[in-house]
């Protein structure tokens, strides 16, 4: 019988199927972060219960660390720091591999997943933490769990899981100019909602998918959550082997053979069935910029910020009038002509190399608007290094951004990058909920390139109009 | 976990859509290593306002929870279950939910229950409008009724359902199914290309331990 994706990968995780229970999902990684993981260890500790699988299980420290390199060592927060000794402590009481922050290997756990190749297509991955569909871009089943999961998959290697429903979402065609892949999935919650696709797993297909490199891939899986999905998953392709291939953790030799082999199965066979399919025509898309206070609330960069009457509901209404109030932005007012305060190019959405690349060549030849605080944290230690080899972090400091240590940073502002009340920030990261990245602050969710045009302009600006100053540079 | 039976309690109405659980409780409370202590902390920043629904003494003790859709989406932290708990939550309906809060939620022993927008309008509306207003939510029954008519069933996955009357955790259910997951475990560490470290599995796949 002909299988989607999400099918072949999930059946082949399922330990037990007992009638009138959910299955038992097997997990094959188990990522594991500061922030969710204290009250799971000592779960295991109070019911003298053990690790079950360490060698699938990694950890790292990314939602707190400060991102001034001289912060990171004496973490002055000391809840903060309690944190972080906790999972120390926990990983070596445990025996799970941590790569700390002085790690080479340190870095958002989303980041270092692939980056090490310990992200495999067709493997099952949890963390406690929601943008863990990012790993989906490989063909893995990917999600985000509760730390009552945590524990539950420390001590058992599974989870019980009912069976989600499954949703093709199909763009076709190629991608205008300036549309990037985290336009791609701004169009699409814009389209279908951040409650659209909740209780499914989403698989991304179309030409304009296929296109993507694995970054891009990414970003568009990491905001799966955001249109309420638990996990989102690209077939694997030979962009996804070509980037694995000779990764820390990936096989070698004649053993890489049988696991691209192996890997190859993974896609949607023909005429298998999706629950729900969607199809968007790239040429439909364009640089998008959030206005309100959920990932749903996008215009295009040429829009007007919209007003209640918008609504689809009465409930709703009141949501708009909530989300403009909180937003300091009046209905009818052009998006281009909103002023920023603060750029943020980061998190696990869009921090990987190929970002820091494109919003570099934005900035190439430019200062950073004097009005505006900007700042770049790369996704990890590899990101940086590969940055710096590339010249990169010079372009940006002599633009007048700051480039910082890797981590969460300012995404969710749980280590010192935060907005103060009122400040606007034009941001690469996911969720522009209220108070997000510090209370009081304005967020509005962005493309690299588009944060970058921002920071220099003082304003949000169309990138398809942009005057590109110094290609050869970056050639 | 404390069972959920039938709950008899007063009602806080929350008339608003897509509340994140970045809402429900904000990151700095976040770097906290226990479990509990969440409630003071509970919708944190919409507290400074004096007028938000939970200042209000009139629903002080109220153990039930009514929001508009799409509540709890957005941040997988059971940070927001535990501070709803905390606080003496016990219930919270609404007309949709976000998937990882659900499944925190019941973890937690509280009950999400799922109605329609109609019926939660009808329900946030006699909350506002009448003192001391008050709704039974059998867990037993699946209903949900008040003292001036309403009437509503609701429907509630069975496991879930059986987990939340009895209270139970849920390694103690997975481990019934520990000969499977044994037998599961040892064919699967045989696909090294499912592992996160693939060749050192496929050269020396470790016995599963329980």
């Amino acid at each position: 019988m002909a299988k989607t994706l999400f099918e072949k990968v999930w059946e082949q995780h399922l330990v037990a199927e007992p009638a009138n229970e959910p299955a038992l999902l097997y997990i094959d990684l188990h990522l594991v972060h500061e922030v969710t993981s204290p009250q799971a260890f000592d779960g295991l500790r109070m019911t003298g219960r053990k690790l079950r699988r360490p060698d699938r299980t990694v950890a790292t420290v990314d939602h707190n660390v400060p991102t001034i390199a001289a912060d990171r060592l004496i973490i002055k927060d000391e809840i903060a720091a309690r944190q972080i000794d906790a999972l120390r402590r926990n990983c070596a009481e445990f025996g799970v591999e941590l790569f700390d922050v002085q790690s080479r290997e340190q870095g958002i756990v989303h980041v270092i997943g692939p980056e090490l190749g310990l992200t495999k297509p067709g493997m099952t991955i949890v963390c406690g933490d929601s943008h863990t569909s990012t790993h989906g871009a490989f063909g893995a089943l990917a999600f985000g769990i509760g730390t009552s999961e945590v524990e539950h998959v420390m001590a058992t290697q599974c989870l019980p899981q009912g069976r989600p429903k499954t949703f093709r979402i199909s763009v076709e065609g190629e991608l205008p100019e300036g549309v990037t892949a985290k336009d791609i999935v701004l169009g699409i919650i814009g389209r279908i909602g951040t409650d659209g696709a909740t209780g499914y797993v989403i698989e991304y297909a179309g030409s304009a998918i296929r296109s993507l490199s694995m970054e891009g891939r990414m970003t568009v899986c990491n905001m799966s959550i955001e249109a309420g999905a638990r996990a989102g998953m690209i077939a694997p392709d030979e962009t996804t082997f070509a980037y694995l291939k000779d990764r820390e953790y990936s096989p070698r030799g004649k053993a890489w053979d049988e696991a691209v082999a192996a890997w190859s199965e993974l896609k949607t066979d023909e005429g298998a069935t999706f629950d729900r399919e969607l199809v968007i025509p790239a040429i439909e898309l364009t640089p998008y910029v959030t206005w309100g206070t959920n990932p749903g609330m996008v215009i295009p960069i040429t829009g007007e910020i919209p007003g209640p009457e918008t609504a689809a509901s009465e409930a709703d209404q009141r949501g708009i009038e909530r989300a403009l109030e909180y937003m300091g932005l009046k209905p009818g007012t052009p998006m281009e002509e909103v002023a920023i305060d603060v750029v943020f190019i980061g998190s696990c959405t869009n921090s990987r190399i190929e970002d820091l690349r494109a919003a570099a060549k934005v900035v190439t030849g430019y200062r950073v608007n004097e009005k505006v605080r900007a700042m770049v944290v790369p996704g990890s230690h590899r990101v940086k290094e590969q940055a710096e080899r590339e010249g990169l972090d010079r372009i940006f400091r002599e633009a007048g951004f700051e480039w910082r240590e890797p981590g969460c940073s300012m995404c969710l502002g749980m280590n010192p990058d935060i907005l103060t009340p009122g400040e606007r920030c034009a941001s690469t990261s996911n969720r522009n909920f209220e108070g997000r990245q510090g209370r009081g602050g304005r967020t509005h969710l962005v493309s690299p390139m588009m944060a970058a045009a921002a920071a220099i302009t003082g304003h949000f600006s169309d990138i398809r109009t942009w005057e590109f100053k110094g290609e050869e540079v970056l050639a | 976990m404390q069972p959920f039976r039938t709950l008899h309690s007063t009602v806080t109405p929350l008339d608003r859509v897509n509340v994140d659980t970045d809402q429900i409780i904000p990151k700095q409370f976040l770097k906290r290593i226990e479990r509990t202590g969440y409630g003071e902390f509970l919708f944190f920043d919409w507290r400074q306002d004096p007028a938000f629904e939970l200042n209000q003494p009139r629903y002080k003790g109220a153990q039930i929870l009514v929001a508009n859709k799409n509540f709890g989406c957005g941040s997988s932290r059971e940070h927001a279950a535990w501070a709803l708990g905390d606080f003496g939550f016990r219930c919270v309906i609404s007309s949709s939910f976000a998937d990882i809060f659900h499944s925190n939620a019941g973890k937690n022993g509280i009950l999400l229950v799922k109605l329609s927008e109609g019926d939660v309008n009808t329900l946030l509306e006699r909350a506002k409008k009448t003192e001391g207003y008050a709704l039974t939510v059998s867990l037993e029954d699946q209903t949900v009724k008040d003292g001036q008519g309403f009437s509503a069933s609701f429907e509630i996955d069975a496991f879930r359902r059986y987990c939340l009357l009895e209270g139970l955790d849920d390694i103690g259910l997975t481990m019934r199914y520990q000969d499977k997951l044994d037998a599961f475990e040892k064919e699967h560490d045989r696909k090294f290309w499912l592992a996160p470290r693939g060749l050192a599995v496929q050269a020396d796949a470790p016995s599963a331990q329980g």
